[in-house]
């Protein structure tokens, strides 16, 4: 079905996914993706970056000791953990509750035009 | 029975439990979707245990907790990088990617754009960040062997190494995705039981005292509180701060451009169960390298790191396994040979099970992108041709990957692994993203920038002090004008700054209308490819 045709493209395109893409439900579901996704990947890039910049230049503050032999640096390395757990988490909830029912209507509309 | 008979039979016990799943796994791979994606007919809970052993690696096993066992909190950015890179596959590539393609990383590119010149790009990237990547597992092997066997002998490690490439041809050419599949998840549970094991007899030496570990490491390291700091590796001087933060960002941003890591997403049937890999995949890996921190610094604290000691001089790539003859008894005593022999054995099913994904990735590529849709682009290919043809290439990888292994030996794991994950974000992870987001993203746009990608990070690495100079692979002569070590902060941008460019500076009306179709299918699911149909 990936056969491609002379000029090297694929195939044409079933106009069904245009239509698809004009519905209500499809631009509700690329806005509620998005609108998660982005933000939280910029965040969490953020997060990231900030931790490796201060292990390079904010000796003083990472290594305060905390308690014990821990220090802050440690603290900070270990929560990296903790928002990577909790932002999968989250993304996975978020899908499940409003992404994955709009994204099964709207492969049901595909199925009933789409195979026609 | 002496140590080196121990290690050798549970070394055969391994290499028979992998071959007799291949065997087994052939007899079910019978169509193209078979060989390339298992049937796409493994669950989410599957598939996310043999993303875990695609992924832990022995750069990974033996080289973090290695780093961490040498240079103390330094070691610890791999372990954070590899973990935190996870999100960018599970927001941005996984479940999009899953809908969008069919085998391979071109796949999604293809769809949109003229197949010939973006098959041609994305499969070339995809051999040159699979060869680095098997050349750090491969030589891993070789050294590992010969240090456990306690013989530094250049033969029996070109043995060693000849011995994997013909094992990962044999999974690859016999057992196809579903073997590899297996292969992977029964790595990733002995890793994971081994690794729990040592981390709880570690932990117990301390009266499970984190705080107590840290110090007993930093007074044995010899460094002291340092060993606890940030910056003993990294921290000399402005330049080894930059390289730091280079390959942080090659890290974080590499792991959802690994081709042998994009086609695991394959082998499931929907979007949801990919996702549903993914999370598992995090929560594997991630205790994993909650693990390596007890594992690097238990081997700080309780084995000899100093000059002339053997974690020193294997580059600290036998922290592990003798830290598991220490906490079983130490070296001479039954409980320590047996557990340095258990551990032995991990570390060579991890450096199997990926090389076998690595392997199969490759081939991929080349039978599906470069035969099927570059050479015989206007001609109808069989499967039973395309899966002959990725046979063959698994061969030929095969072969080529020892050709180069054994001159290699010199070069250091974390290096090439490093390596593999720069030009996997600077030359691919681009074109992903660009993809799935932007309409305009065009064939231009996509060849410059995984050919730009590519190019500049291994250009650069070719100019750096890595590669020529007084610590570089060539000491007698000096080109290195690039200061550091891990280009990824000058060619990531690069590649996105030339796919950027490419687009803008062409139009290509095609590609704009299809991006209809491809964003429909890759976030619906709506007329993706289906458990074993087709």
């Amino acid at each position: 079905m990936t056969e491609p045709e002379a000029g090297g493209y694929r195939e044409t395109s079933h106009p069904v996914y245009k239509e698809l893409q004009d519905s209500e439900d499809f631009q509700d579901l690329r806005r509620r993706y998005r609108s998660f996704a982005i933000p939280w990947t910029v965040a969490f890039l953020v997060w990231y970056l900030t931790f490796v910049v201060m292990s390079n230049w904010a000796g003083g503050f990472m290594n305060i000791t905390v308690v014990g032999n821990i220090n802050v640096a440690l603290i900070f390395g270990l929560l990296q953990f903790v928002t990577t757990f909790v932002i999968a988490f989250l993304y996975a909830r978020h899908s499940q509750r409003h992404l994955d029912p709009i994204a099964a209507r709207l492969r049901d509309r595909f199925d009933q035009k789409g195979s026609a | 029975m002496s140590q080196q008979a121990l290690t050798s039979t549970l070394f055969i016990a391994v290499v028979l439990l992998t071959v007799g799943i291949t065997i087994w796994a052939s007899r079910q791979t019978k169509t193209a979707t078979d060989f390339y994606s298992g049937g796409r007919s493994f669950s989410g809970f599957q598939n996310g245990l043999a993303i875990g052993g695609d992924y832990m690696s022995a750069a990974s096993f033996l080289g973090i907790s290695g780093a961490i066992a040498l240079y103390g909190y330094d070691g610890f950015l791999y372990s954070i990088g590899f973990l935190v890179a996870w999100l960018v596959a599970l927001l941005l590539v996984a479940e999009m990617l899953r809908n969008a393609g069919r085998y391979t990383m071109a796949d999604q590119l293809a769809f949109r754009m003229r197949q010939r010149p973006v098959r041609t790009a994305a499969s070339l990237s995809t051999v040159v960040v699979s060869i680095f990547y098997l050349l750090a597992q491969m030589v891993g092997a070789g050294t590992l062997v010969a240090l456990l066997l306690g013989v530094d002998d250049q033969l029996i490690k070109n043995i060693v190494i000849m011995g994997v490439g013909v094992l990962m041809i044999f999974y690859v050419t016999v057992g196809g995705m579903k073997g590899t599949t297996w292969v992977q998840i029964v790595k990733a549970v002995l890793l994971m039981a081994g690794s729990v094991l040592i981390t709880l007899l570690v932990l117990a030496q301390f009266n499970f005292n984190i705080s107590e570990l840290l110090g007993a490491a930093a007074d044995n390291s010899g460094k002291g509180v340092e060993f606890l700091q940030p910056g003993l590796q990294y921290g000399a001087t402005l330049t080894s701060k930059i390289d730091f933060l280079s390959l942080g960002l090659a890290l974080v941003l590499g792991t959802a451009g690994l081709p042998h890591i994009l086609i695991r997403f394959y082998t499931v049937p929907t979007a949801r169960d990919a996702r549903k890999s993914v999370l598992w995949a995090i929560g594997l890996i991630g205790s994993f390298y909650l693990m390596t921190l007890v594992l690097g610094f238990g081997a700080a604290a309780l084995l000899d790191t100093g000059e002339g000691s053997t974690v020193l001089e294997s580059g600290g790539n036998l922290a592990s396994p003798l830290l598991a003859e220490a906490v079983g008894g130490g070296a001479g005593s039954t409980g320590g040979a047996v557990l340095l022999a258990v551990i032995s054995a991990v570390a060579f099913a991890t450096i199997l099970a990926v090389v076998a994904g690595l392997t199969l990735a490759s081939s991929s590529s080349v039978a599906h992108d470069l035969y099927k849709g570059v050479f015989k682009k206007d001609q109808p290919v069989t499967d039973q041709e395309e899966v002959r043809v990725a046979r063959i290439a698994a061969l030929v990888i095969g072969a080529i990957s020892i050709g180069l292994a054994i001159p290699a030996q010199s070069l250091n794991i974390a290096f090439l692994v490093a390596l593999a994950f720069a030009v996997a974000a600077s030359a691919n992870l681009p074109a992903i993203i660009y993809n799935m987001f932007w309409r305009r993203f065009n064939t231009r746009g996509a060849t410059w920038s995984i050919y730009g990608g590519l190019f500049s990070a291994v250009g650069l690495v070719f100019f750096s002090p890595v590669v020529s100079g007084e610590i570089g692979i060539v000491t007698s002569m000096d080109w290195s004008w690039f200061p550091l070590n891990n280009p990824g902060i000058v060619s990531i941008p690069v590649g996105f700054l030339l796919g950027y460019l490419g687009t803008i500076s062409a139009r290509e009306p095609h590609s704009e209308e299809f991006y209809t179709e491809l964003e429909v299918r890759a976030l619906t699911g709506s007329g993706a490819e289906g458990a074993g149909s087709h």
